[in-house]
């Protein structure tokens, strides 16, 4: 009797174990199908990020516009984070005032091709006040223009197949976005700020913008834009270089 | 002389002693958290916006320690506040279903006046110990006290935090622009810390005097072990 009932105690907790780990794992895959997984998800702080990217790109519009400002909100210090990169390409298109600068578009797209600063500009552009934070605590608010990378993208003809677009700057800070962030209207490729030319601490030549995300997202000093269906075989795999030295790949917070 | 006693009266529920335990740990990972990332930026602003060059609302006596080094504390704080907050749903819930808020932290009305709070706050003053009825339920400073932690400091917490994200902020500006802008969000999700870290402090120092070994015990077991006091 008591031998019956344990026999079929383990069973029954067998058969659930197994149902709760195939169920997990079914939602994994689910998960993974409509893009809720963020690259760097494994590990104990993945649970969290997971949960966090998930959640938002489930419950919130993907159009969701960031808040805009007047111009009298303007912040009047503007901090810069890092030095521009030491590359010697980098100091010799700097030299001769990015004349010789090509913005690469490459990878899953119709038509791979490349864009001089005068390009960019003579393409319709946005014109956004926006906020900005460093993951430290600061902020500002600054005017930004540029093109929308959507119109990039369609330019380039992205494939069905892409799930992230990659961005590679002079230095080592690449980062990725998802579709959604990628193709959002207010995500831009920047060449002026302030109703000026984009200074070159902040990016110059052209630097991304992606308003909804902290300001670590927004990849300064652009180089090249790969629309990709995996991001596992870049860098350590973990969708850009951020999780590399600890921070989330995911900035929407 | 003291002993205890077994009382089959006021004892702590499995959801509670459950949720209560997963608060504490992931109350710690948040605040360790939360410290880490703060000391990448201890400075305080009101508005929008701030950084080092602008007016700042309280510059904090700490170093800027760990400037561009604070990830493991966002990826830590993130995963504490989910843990923090789907505990915090199942203990709200439960204590709304079985009406444990009702029955033993909703004070009674004559409880609220002028004259029994102070009664209350003098004998706390004068360190009185509970009689052995009185420490067998709340008594009304415990009863407001820890209504404001779930009902007020929490949620404001919670608030305060999603009124920092620049993506939740984009589908509900309304949760940022009330409080003023994104670094005041960041202020008073501060200052509300620390009442967070104050009422721990209390609560600890009055586990202690209480009796830390029956109270932590009663939190875990569930038996309401009473000191009583013998002449």
């Amino acid at each position: 009797m008591s031998d019956e009932l344990t026999r079929r105690k383990l069973i029954i907790s067998g058969l659930a174990a197994a149902a709760g780990v195939s169920g997990l794992a079914v939602a994994r895959r689910l998960a993974d199908r409509y893009a809720l997984i963020p690259p760097d998800s494994d590990g104990i702080y993945g649970i969290g990020e997971t949960l966090t990217y998930a959640s938002q790109r489930l419950l919130m519009s993907y159009h969701s516009l960031a808040r805009e400002f007047d111009r009298s909100q303007i912040s009047k210090v503007i901090p810069v984070n890092g030095p521009p990169p030491d590359n010697d390409t980098y100091q010799r298109l700097r030299a001769g005032d990015f004349q010789d600068w090509r913005l690469i578009v490459d990878g899953l797209v119709a038509r791979p091709s490349s864009f001089s600063l005068a390009d960019l500009k003579q393409f319709p552009s946005r014109t956004q006040i926006t906020h900005q934070a460093c993951e430290e605590g600061w902020s500002f608010i600054a005017e930004w223009t540029g093109v929308p990378l959507s119109y990039i993208l369609n330019l380039a003809g992205m494939s069905q197949r892409a799930k992230y677009v990659v961005f590679f700057p002079f230095d080592q800070f690449w980062d990725s976005l998802d579709m959604p962030d990628a193709w959002h209207p207010q995500t831009l490729l920047v060449y002026g700020m302030n109703g000026e030319d984009l200074p070159t601490p902040h990016g110059a030549p052209v630097r991304l913008r992606v308003a909804r995300q902290l300001g670590y997202k927004s990849v300064k000093y652009l180089a090249r834009i790969t629309v990709t269906d995996t991001l596992k075989n870049i860098g350590e795999g973990l969708g850009s270089y951020s999780p590399e030295i600890g921070y989330s790949w995911y900035a929407g917070i | 002389m003291l002993e205890f006693r077994l009382t089959p009266g006021m004892q702590h529920s499995a959801v509670v002693r459950v949720t209560h335990w997963i608060t504490a740990i992931s109350f710690l990972g948040l605040l360790v958290s939360g410290i880490a990332i703060l000391l990448a930026h201890p400075r305080l602003y009101w508005g929008e916006t701030g950084a080092v060059g602008t007016d700042s609302l309280i510059d904090l006596p700490l170093p800027f320690v760990l400037t561009g080094q604070s990830g493991w504390g966002r990826y830590l704080h993130f995963l504490s506040a989910w843990v923090s907050l789907l505990t915090g749903l199942v203990y709200v819930f439960s204590g709304v279903l079985t009406e444990h808020f009702r029955k033993n932290l909703l004070p009674a009305k004559v409880d609220l006046s002028l004259r029994s709070v102070a009664c209350v706050i003098s004998n706390h003053l004068r360190l009185g110990r509970p009689t052995e009825d009185e420490s067998l339920e709340y008594n009304v400073l415990q009863r407001l006290t820890y209504l404001s932690v779930v009902f007020l400091l929490f949620p404001l917490m919670i608030w305060t935090g999603l009124a920092m994200s620049p993506a939740i902020t984009s589908v509900v500006p309304i949760i940022v622009t009330l409080l003023g802008g994104q670094q005041s969000a960041r202020t008073i999700h501060f200052f509300v810390a620390v009442a967070l870290v104050m009422f721990l402090v209390v609560h600890v120092a009055m586990i202690c005097l209480a009796g830390f070994r029956s109270r932590i015990g009663a939190m875990i077991t569930g038996n309401a072990a009473v000191r009583r006091e013998h002449a």
